[in-house]
């Protein structure tokens, strides 16, 4: 399966490590009688990072949630169109869905650690999948720490609760907590808006390194945050109904120096949103 | 509107409240009315707080003045652990052991069966059902809470009794076990309501974050609500234990009233609630069987109090979890 974007060159990847992980086809979300996202059509390549970025209330976290199915839990909530995962279609009445969420991670615009302990916020996870080995457990919740960047800060006190640590340790924990299940897939919504800014760095660098392993998709406010880390970027608007549409996909490099649509060229350089 | 409210500058704010009250209030005949009326408004609500402590200390005061000359009578511990009243005889013995064990028992029993099934309930109503039908179950729940206990004594006399009586091969259905149910019927609605109330608080992203790392809906609710509202489901526990120690009538109706300190559930018995309300209108006033019984509510009292001191505590501790 080879990647089909409407741009031919994936800047910064060699192509041959990128197939197409997830994909939506003409996608339409509703809650009840309000549409909020129309005809979406994307292909996600693998081990890359995408965001997703637009003005506020464009859908971008809607368009996220799909992907783990996270909209099922609204309730009013209906999709239309096909969505995939390793060419898959993940809204079949014969999904898993818990499966399906084992295998795309999230992490959360505020950090929501559960009121437990570091370790057991790791190990809750595994656990839920059948891990119940002591050993086992603490192996991977070492690994997961590692792999967020937090072990060193935590690796004394993992008794602790999790509320206790501070805002940029807690989405690291978050982002442990999810690498424990080990996912394909990681969707962040908007991971650091609650963040200072040394605390943003850790966790984008922190990303750079996990697209190595994992599809990474991102929903962004920061514009600089998008140009920084991701490697394709999607920009949604809203339509006068109110309702997402797709503007333009592509690499984040074409999207952000030489954009096709007006629209995003007057978005990326800040004249609306 | 706060910040100047809150303002330390006492005199800005004295200045502040002149103007206002000579802007809305001309004259000052009527602004001096309308302070009086403030005066009395706070007079008033502060007796009536006060109202509420003295007639507690009363109750206390009556309770220990009335109670503890028995002990001069019959030393404490063969009151409390004596298995045998005979408040008429001669010499009269007040051994209130049948009583506590009854009273530990029937509640001790109606908890077991009222928590797994109250717990479940707001399980099913905050975390499964549709809010619409929980909004509409919740109250209906709660209206069972002020259900006549007279009532309660007597669906248990006439519908239960028979089927306990006939379910256990029993001589009479008129025990304890029969006492337990009906009591888990009247404290399951504070249990529901309360544990409801706590799950319901457990902030959304818990739930939302245990869905996206693949656990299933009772996974989420087992390991994730429940844990997480633990002090509020105790607390909705401690008071349903309250409700049941101190429950009266029903208990009184369908216990059986045996004096004898019972051996299982399944035996007639007589609670503490229930020794007092048959005692009391055969006591001869300050005589040492009124004493005695006066000693078993202060005892009575000091069970309930201990179980809603528990029950505030561990709501405190509920209400700081989630500040952050």
């Amino acid at each position: 399966m080879s990647i089909n974007l409407n741009v031919p060159d994936i800047s910064a990847r060699p192509v041959e490590k990128c197939v197409t992980k997830l994909k939506t086809e003409q996608v339409s979300l509703f809650y009840g009688s309000f549409q909020a996202l129309r005809n979406i059509t994307l292909d996600i390549p693998s081990r890359c990072i995408t965001a997703i970025i637009g003005p506020s209330g464009c859908g971008k976290s809607s368009l996220l949630r799909l992907f783990n199915r996270m909209n099922d839990l609204i309730p009013g909530a209906k999709v239309e169109g096909n969505v995939e995962l390793d060419g898959i279609p993940i809204y079949d009445a014969r999904i898993d869905v818990a499966d399906l969420r084992k295998r795309v991670g999230m992490v959360f615009q505020k950090p929501n650690p559960f009121p437990m302990s570091v370790f057991e916020n790791v190990a809750y996870g595994p656990r839920r999948h059948g891990i119940k080995n002591r050993g086992q457990l603490e192996e991977i919740v070492e690994k997961s720490l590692r792999q967020a960047a937090l072990w060193d800060e935590v690796k004394d006190n993992l008794g602790q609760s999790g509320l206790a640590l501070s805002g940029g340790q807690q989405q690291r924990l978050c982002i442990a907590r999810v690498l424990a299940v080990e996912p394909e897939v990681i969707l962040m919504d908007e991971p650091c808006s609650a963040l200072d800014p040394v605390a943003t760095l850790k966790i984008e660098d922190l990303m750079r390194n996990l697209s190595q392993t994992y599809t990474i998709i991102i929903v962004t406010h920061n514009m600089q945050q998008a140009a920084r880390v991701s490697d394709m970027t999607a920009f949604l608007m809203i339509e006068p109904d109110r309702a997402g549409v797709l503007v333009e996909y592509g690499p984040t490099a074409q999207i952000f120096t030489n954009p096709k649509d007006r629209r995003t060229e007057d978005y990326i350089t800040g004249r609306f949103g | 509107m706060c910040h100047w409210l809150n303002r330390s500058n006492k005199e800005g704010l004295a200045t502040l409240q002149e103007q206002v009250t000579a802007a809305t209030v001309p004259t000052t005949g009527l602004r001096r009315r309308l302070r009086l009326g403030e005066r009395f408004i706070e007079v008033w609500i502060f007796l009536s707080g006060l109202l509420a402590i003295v007639v507690l200390l009363g109750i206390i005061a009556i309770l220990l003045k009335e109670g503890l000359p028995i002990f001069a009578h019959t030393p404490p511990w063969k009151f409390l652990f004596g298995a045998k009243w005979y408040p008429i005889s001669d010499p009269p013995t007040f051994g209130i052991a049948p009583f506590v064990v009854s009273t530990l028992m029937v509640t001790l029993v109606s908890t077991v069966i009222a928590v797994p099934i109250g717990v479940a309930c707001a399980a099913y109503l905050s975390e499964v059902a549709h809010r619409k039908l929980a909004e509409t179950v919740k109250p209906i729940i709660e209206i069972l809470a002020g259900f006549p206990s007279v009532m309660m004594g007597f669906i248990g006399l006439a519908l239960l009794s028979p089927l306990v009586q006939s379910a256990f091969n029993l001589n009479t259905g008129l025990c304890g076990l029969t006492a337990a149910i009906m009591l888990s019927l009247m404290s399951l609605p504070i249990i529901v309501s309360v544990s409801e109330d706590a799950l319901h608080v457990v902030p959304k992203e818990f739930k939302e974050a245990s869905y996206a790392l693949g656990a299933t809906k009772w996974e989420t609710i087992w390991h994730v609500c429940i844990p997480s509202a633990l002090s509020g489901i105790a607390a909705a526990i401690m008071l349903g234990i309250g409700r049941a120690i101190g429950e009266t009538m029903t208990v009184l109706m369908v216990a059986g009233g045996a004096l004898a300190v019972p051996v299982s559930p399944t035996d007639p018995m007589t609670t503490m609630t229930a020794a007092i309300a048959s005692g009391i209108g055969n006591a001869v006033r300050g005589g040492l069987q009124y004493q005695a019984l006066f000693a078993v509510g202060l005892i009575l009292f000091i069970l309930t109090l201990a179980v809603n001191i528990i029950a505030e505590r561990v709501l405190e501790r509920q209400k700081r979890k989630f500040a952050r």
